[in-house]
């Protein structure tokens, strides 16, 4: 081993163990998301020359009603995605009880997250289904017929999100039974004795010491609601005629289909701007504590 | 413990209390179980329109075999084995070294770095899928497995950097004292200290990742084309559109497609329940 390896060694050898991940994640990653802004700036077919129009695929998007449409899906789909905390720590509550078979119960809730998202989205399609679905059926026992949710340009949306909800619920729900065994004892026990039962012992005693838990499930429900696709893609392809696009998947059609990839880029650097507002409160207080111990 | 555990001396409402979570969870399971029994069904009885009740043969057999023999979905399913196991490698090799100096080593921008790991993995997929798409075509990888595998090694690289750093940093300080003073190297200290402590972390991080690879849907088909690369989830979509009405052998290639993650669940439930925590235990 040569002495000028051995004397730099302490600084050389952390910088070549972390040379190959950060480099390939900056190229890929973050180069990448920087490159799109650029070429957001310009019209390209993806083959041909790119030209520079600065704003103006910004100031077509203002007047495109199908951009319109996405962003208002994008907010239906945040607003129902806020449904899932609360949801999984309902059932959360439900299933942290020491009854036999209580942890395959447990195991048997959580299975909707680890399905692939074509999964779900095949299952709800059949779900939804109008002849043959499991919600005619349920319409038809009432003597009524179902809706054809999913070609309803009215309630299209509403059913995606229904049926994305379902694992993002599981998800919270394993985020906050993980929150609930790491309860202080003595703060319930402490409760109890004041008479604290019910909703108040919930609200003033569980829920803060579940602040951080809470913290995750909504920004992961928040990052994931802007981040939706594989559902609109797999269930309706953004139809009928546009009616249940969101952000990511119109700006998938118009690179890949319409091949207006300075189009689809002003979309994709939209979605990012919206999305970095809740990654940087998300990284904010995620690496607070660091700051401060620093 | 919260909520209040029920008493054991009343055993009716331990009783109710049970079945009322068991039919809650067979409505939560509902679709699913539904698809299971659909892939078991014969043609004639889907052609018949039973989709939800109890099936009325089983043909797991010759449902089964058929999706392997007819479809496409043999092959699909070893295209995702062939992109997401070497992808779990490279992930874990690379967030361990990211993970280690990110840990024990300060330096200027490190949080950075670290805040650019983390933060680049909440981006949406679309931000960066013009630009790997081109990088790709333009270095002769689009449509082979090395596309995929490159990048979800790159994207995932973010989230298990997260997750290894914080083990680490978690390991007592005296072990890497000793260490230093014993006058190992950095290398050696990874190797002899680091490594056998980090197992459990390894083995959540490889569940994860494996999860993430196996089920991405986006970049399997913004990267990929052709049957002989296409993973399982962009394959079972098509599936879909070729056999429209044959719901039994669409059902059994959507379990298909569950089994590997469900499986791995299932043996791992610990170390993947303990990984998607990470952030919330200590973050």
């Amino acid at each position: 081993m040569s002495t000028f390896w051995r004397n730099h060694r302490h600084w050389m050898a952390p910088t070549l163990f972390i040379m190959p991940g950060a480099l390939l994640f900056a190229v890929v990653i973050i180069l990448a998301s920087a490159q799109t802004i650029w070429v957001s700036f310009f019209d390209w077919d993806g083959v041909g020359a790119k030209q520079w129009v600065g704003l103006a695929n910004y100031a077509q998007l203002l007047d495109d009603p199908q951009f319109h449409v996405s962003l208002k899906n994008n907010l239906i789909w945040l607003a129902m995605f806020m449904l899932a905390p609360p949801l999984g720590l309902a059932l959360a509550l439900l299933l942290n009880q020491p009854i036999r078979g209580m942890r395959v119960m447990k195991s048997l809730f959580f299975v909707p997250l680890v399905l692939a998202s074509v999964t779900v989205g095949v299952v709800f399609t059949w779900v939804y289904d109008p002849t043959f679905g499991l919600l005619s059926l349920i319409f038809s026992s009432f003597g009524a017929t179902a809706p054809a949710l999913l070609s309803d340009e009215h309630f299209v949306t509403f059913a995606v999100v229904v049926a994305a909800l379902w694992p993002q619920v599981a998800f919270c729900l394993v985020l906050f039974l993980a929150g609930l065994n790491n309860l202080s004892e003595d703060l319930i026990g402490a409760g109890r004795v004041d008479g604290a039962r019910g909703w108040p012992m919930l609200i003033h005693v569980i829920l803060p010491q579940l602040r951080e838990v809470s913290f995750i499930a909504l920004a992961v429900t928040v990052i994931g609601a802007l981040r939706s696709f594989d559902m609109v893609a797999v269930m309706t392809s953004g139809g009928p005629f546009g009616s249940s696009t969101v952000l990511a998947y119109q700006m998938y059609e118009q690179s890949i289909f319409s091949y207006r990839f300075g189009y689809g880029a002003a979309i994709a650097t939209v979605l990012f701007v919206i999305m970095a507002v809740f990654i940087a409160w998300y990284l904010h207080t995620l690496l607070k504590p660091e700051r401060e111990g620093v | 413990m919260y909520p209040r555990p029920l008493a054991d001396d009343a055993p009716f409402r331990r009783f109710a209390y049970t079945s009322m979570v068991v039919l809650i969870l067979a409505l939560w399971l509902v679709p699913l179980m539904a698809v299971m029994a659909t892939s078991l069904r014969s043609f004639e009885e889907v052609m018949a329109g039973n989709y939800w009740g109890w099936p009325k043969s089983f043909n797991f057999i010759e449902n089964y075999m058929a999706v392997f023999t007819q479809t496409a979905m043999a092959r699909y399913f070893l295209n995702s084995l062939i992109v997401t196991l070497p992808s779990v490698f490279g992930v874990l090799v690379l967030s361990t070294l990211t993970g280690y100096v990110l840990s024990r080593y300060r330096f200027r921008g490190a949080s950075l770095m670290f805040a650019l790991f983390v933060g680049g993995n909440f981006l949406p997929a679309q931000i960066m899928m013009i630009p790997v798409r081109d990088l790709m075509v333009s270095i002769g990888l689009y449509d082979t497995y090395y596309a995929l595998i490159v990048f979800h090694v790159a994207f995932q690289t973010g989230f298990a950097t997260l997750f290894m750093r914080n083990f680490i940093a978690a390991l007592p300080d005296e072990l890497f004292q000793a260490a230093r003073a014993e006058g190992a190297s950095p290398w050696q200290t990874l190797w002899h200290v680091v490594l056998p402590l980090i197992r459990p972390a390894l083995a959540a991080l490889a569940i994860l990742t494996f999860t993430f690879v196996w089920n991405d849907y986006f970049w399997a088909i913004v990267l990929t084309q052709s049957d002989a690369v296409k993973p399982v989830t962009a394959g079972l979509n098509n599936l879909r559109g070729e056999w429209v009405s044959a719901w039994n052998l669409v059902a059994a290639a959507t379990i298909l497609v569950a089994i590997p993650p469900v499986v791995m669940f299932f043996l791992m439930q610990r170390h993947f329940i303990a990984g998607l925590t990470v952030g919330a235990v200590k973050g």
